[in-house]
């Protein structure tokens, strides 16, 4: 928990705009299954969690889309979109 | 309708360096780039290494704005408990001109972005491009925002994950094998203390690289860059490593066991970190590029593939900068002939093929391969700190005398393995 806390502050220091749709979603139906459990580890954002009913979810804020799950998961589960243009995180240093 | 004579998708350093050169020698050139400013999303580790493209752009070297030079070159074996370091200085890093320097992505690709438009290259941010226009088997545009803009030729510069070449037919998704995600930190961090700390004076800079325990013994590694007045500090560690089941590193968690470490925790004390940034990485060296062009496009950048690591030095910067030039002077010939399609393209292979680029990708060809082996990052980091533990130690009673020390850890078997690991390494 104290991790998620610190990847939180972590976050919370980049600039983000918002985009008015989530570029990656999970594809409907895909939510349990397999291939999306090892972004549960490898989101170097943390936005992917598992429910109690064993289903993989997956939050928007916070994308520093780096690309990570479309290599890990594919986009057979994955519909997967940078964010619109000036939208997503703006890295100030980089 | 508009048309323009050329669209780069992407104002990374192989979008810029490509805009620069067209726009240098009057070509009409639009750059795209889906980031509120260029630079907003481009990450690196950061070291540029500048010899390789100084004489491609004579004019832009003097005023950039480069972090530090580096002087001090580390690298360090990483135990679980303990760690060997070695740092190489040497006067050729200290004279000028500079071989590398520490750069801030944000900051020196928006500064580049400005000298293109200078010679009269159209940026336009926020701009996202969703697919190409293709036409009779030709790549004759884009799709941004709804709206359609035609070109002569396109050069995708979109980065890593190579989309639009994705989109053009070029290439198909990437395998995980041949990407790693790095994740870092910017530390921000007083430049006398910096300098104090890293034994350093004015500008001179110090580049680290870790191995072992910073990517828990897996294909990656940790790394430690000074900026002027911040520590760019992070980890890589190759996907193929996050699908293993069981064994999967906890990425995030991975930076943070990093930071934690003795080595590194008094290096950064008293910093405060100011971004926290993730990317991911083409490792995958020659026969993992893609196609680098087709009627109407070329690819420059991470987008072609354009990155390597060989251990020693892990680079992806000059490749890009040269790879985007090579790809402006294939459309200056191009546009003479008066035909973009792919026959008349096709001397950008000729081009990379006779710089360092292709080059350096077909003498490391072996180098993903040798990278694999887990013994590199699981076994000798633990062996020689221990080598170096029972050689250091002086316990209560009588020292064991060396070489019976030595051969307890460099048993037979294990000279046996290290000459296959050597034997290996020939082919770099």
């Amino acid at each position: 928990m104290n991790q998620e806390r610190q990847l939180k502050a972590k976050l919370g220091l980049d600039v983000f705009k918002p985009a008015t749709v989530p570029p990656i979603r999970i594809k409907p139906g895909m939510q349990r299954d397999p291939r999306l459990r090892p972004a549960l580890k490898a989101c170097p954002a943390g936005l992917y969690t598992e429910n109690a009913g064993g289903e993989v979810l997956l939050a928007a804020d916070g994308c520093l889309e780096c690309g990570t799950c479309r290599l890990l998961c594919g986009t057979e589960v994955l519909e997967w979109a940078y964010p619109e243009g000036g939208a997503g995180v703006q890295y100030r240093f980089g | 309708m508009d048309k323009f004579e050329v669209i780069v998708v992407g104002a990374g350093l192989a979008g810029l360096a490509s805009a620069y050169t067209l726009a240098g020698a009057g070509c009409e050139v639009l750059v795209l780039e889906r980031g509120e400013y260029p630079g907003a999303k481009n990450v690196s580790g950061g070291r540029l290494y500048v010899n390789p493209v100084r004489d491609l752009f004579p004019d832009l070297w003097e005023k950039a704005p480069l972090e530090r030079f580096i002087v001090h070159e580390g690298i360090t074996l990483m135990a679980a408990e303990r760690s060997v370091h070695l740092n190489y200085s040497g006067r050729e890093l200290r004279e000028e001109p500079y071989q590398s320097y520490s750069v801030l992505r944000s900051k020196f690709d928006r500064w580049l972005a400005e000298r293109a438009e200078e010679k009269g290259a159209t940026i336009l941010t926020g701009v996202r491009v969703d697919d190409v226009i293709k036409e009779k088997g030709k790549i004759a545009g884009v799709l941004a925002g709804g709206e359609e803009l035609r070109a002569e030729v396109i050069v995708a510069c979109d980065g890593v994950l190579s989309l639009i070449p994705e989109r053009s037919g070029l290439r198909c998704a990437g395998l995980p094998r041949d990407y790693a995600v790095g994740v870092k930190e910017v530390i921000a961090l007083a430049a006398g203390t910096i300098n104090e700390r890293f034994h350093l004076e004015g500008d001179e800079g110090a580049a680290g690289l870790y191995v072992g325990e910073a990517s828990k013994g897996r294909f990656g590694g940790g790394f430690l860059y000074t900026n002027k007045d911040s520590i760019s500090l992070g980890i890589v560690v190759g996907i193929q490593a996050l699908l293993e089941d069981g064994r999967a590193l906890d990425v995030p968690a991975l930076l943070d066991d990093f930071k934690s470490r003795p080595e590194i925790d008094r290096l950064i004390k008293g910093g405060t970190t100011v971004e926290y940034a993730a990317h991911v990485i083409p490792e995958g060296g020659f026969n993992a590029l893609g196609n680098l062009w087709g009627d109407g496009i070329l690819v420059a950048g991470d987008a072609a593939g354009f990155a390597l690591n060989i251990g020693f030095t892990v680079r992806g910067m000059e490749y890009a900068l040269a790879s985007g030039y090579l790809a402006a002077r294939t459309i200056l010939k191009a546009k003479e002939a008066g035909r973009f399609d792919a026959d008349t393209l096709a001397v950008y292979k000729m081009l990379l093929e006779d710089s360092f680029v292709l080059k350096d990708f077909r003498n490391f060809q072996a180098a993903p391969a040798l990278m694999e082996n887990p013994r590199l990052f699981n076994h000798y980091p633990e062996m020689i700190a221990g080598l170096l533990r029972d050689i250091y130690a002086v316990p209560a009673g009588t020292k064991q005398r060396l070489y019976p020390t030595l051969r307890k850890t460099v048993t037979l078997g294990e000279m046996w393995s290290l000459g296959k690991d050597l034997k290996a390494m020939m082919k770099l």
